[in-house]
């Protein structure tokens, strides 16, 4: 049996070149990449910056799809480059910066804009019940876990941004992301902060801008189905609307 | 920011998707049956027309299409948004006026049977 995992491809890579202080505008620069075909993007990226052009920007870190960091349009589709294998591509690759962000340089995208939007959804543990270090641990049972393990897989790589087309149109929507993230709080059974965070998100420029496209579940790399958080979130909004409204003596 | 009154809208827009998802295709197999001539006795006309005669009838066809009238307008707005159409009050304006006229239609004839 021939053992081929190792033979070299060329491949050739078609990288958006932008720099703020010297370019009018972006452009895209072909390199011929010797690559391994199980190589993924960012490896031929990585052999591109170290042996071709030093000058190349883009974000990485983990190279294991967990860190986020390395999200960039590939063939026009919002990936994580360390999961976009060769092998599945043929022909000349296109490589761009997350759409919909403003460009830092190169295949950096400005991520300011969610980091902002992050903060706005308090997307972090608010407890509901005040315990001492002697009290002990919060218990939760696994159905209880069950209600938010798939929304905490989230690894803020802002694919979902990029391919949200309402994001697009209307850059102050907070966005699949951050919302989804806001709905892991929510159902989490030790958390008390679902008040505050309906001050951000049951807004029209929060949940309210979603037309639930669907696209964001589509490219999410962790499987996280943002589309999902963001219908329940609406449900569950919509029932507050009502209680407010014709029944406010009952207790949400 | 304060919270949305989407809700309004987006509440008659679930009932209605969902209700059209379950009950359309149903009723699609059933007018099919009709025409062709298989439908069961337990459906005759004269049975359902006794059905739709009745107050109780009544409210159920109008429930049917009056949230199917609504959840499809909603829908016919988020499509035209999703298309980059951002006449967005013309297009609320002219899809829920559509809806209304069509409930208050469904209204009068049911008054009417």
């Amino acid at each position: 049996m021939t053992d081929n995992r190792m033979a070299i491809r060329q491949v050739e890579l078609e990288v958006l070149r932008y720099n703020p202080e010297t370019d009018q505008e972006p452009k895209l620069q072909k390199f011929t990449v010797p690559c391994v075909n199980e190589w993924c993007v960012l490896d031929a990226l990585n052999y591109l910056k170290d042996n071709l052009d030093p000058t190349l920007a883009y974000r990485w870190s983990c190279h294991m799809q967990v860190c986020g960091s390395c999200g960039m349009m590939i063939n026009g589709e919002p990936k994580l480059a360390c999961k976009a294998m060769l092998r599945d591509y043929s022909g000349v690759i296109r490589v761009e910066p997350l759409s919909h962000f403003p460009i830092e340089r190169d295949l950096v995208a400005v991520a300011d804009d969610f980091m902002a939007k992050l903060k706005r959804v308090k997307p972090y543990l608010i407890p509901g019940e005040k315990r001492t270090l002697a009290d002990g641990e919060y218990k939760q049972t696994p159905a209880q876990l069950e209600r938010y393990k798939k929304y905490a897989m989230c690894i803020n790589c802002m694919l979902c941004y990029a391919a949200c087309p309402e994001y697009g149109l209307t850059p102050k929507f907070i966005g699949p992301g951050a919302i989804s993230l806001a709905h892991r709080y929510n159902q989490d059974s030790r958390d008390g902060g679902r008040d505050e965070r309906q001050e951000e998100i049951a807004t029209s420029e929060g949940v309210w801008e979603c037309t639930f496209v669907g696209a964001c579940s589509d490219v999410c790399p962790k499987h996280v189905d943002p589309a999902s958080a963001l219908q329940q979130v609406k449900v569950a909004s919509t029932v507050d609307w009502y209680l407010e409204h014709f029944m406010s003596w009952v207790k949400k | 920011m304060a919270k949305s009154n989407k809700p309004i809208i987006w509440g008659t827009f679930a009932a209605g998707g969902t209700l059209t998802a379950f009950v359309t295709p149903v009723l699609m197999v059933l007018t099919l049956l009709a025409a062709t001539g298989h439908l069961p006795d337990m459906l005759a006309y004269d049975k359902l027309h006794a059905f739709a005669a009745g107050w109780f009838g009544k409210l159920v066809i109008f429930v049917i299409i009056f949230l199917s009238l609504w959840s499809q307008a909603h829908r016919l707005r988020c499509t035209f948004y999703d298309f980059g159409a951002r006449a967005d009050t013309l297009v609320a304006t002219t899809v829920y006026a559509l809806a209304g006229v069509g409930s208050i239609v469904t209204l009068v004839v049911l008054a009417r049977f």
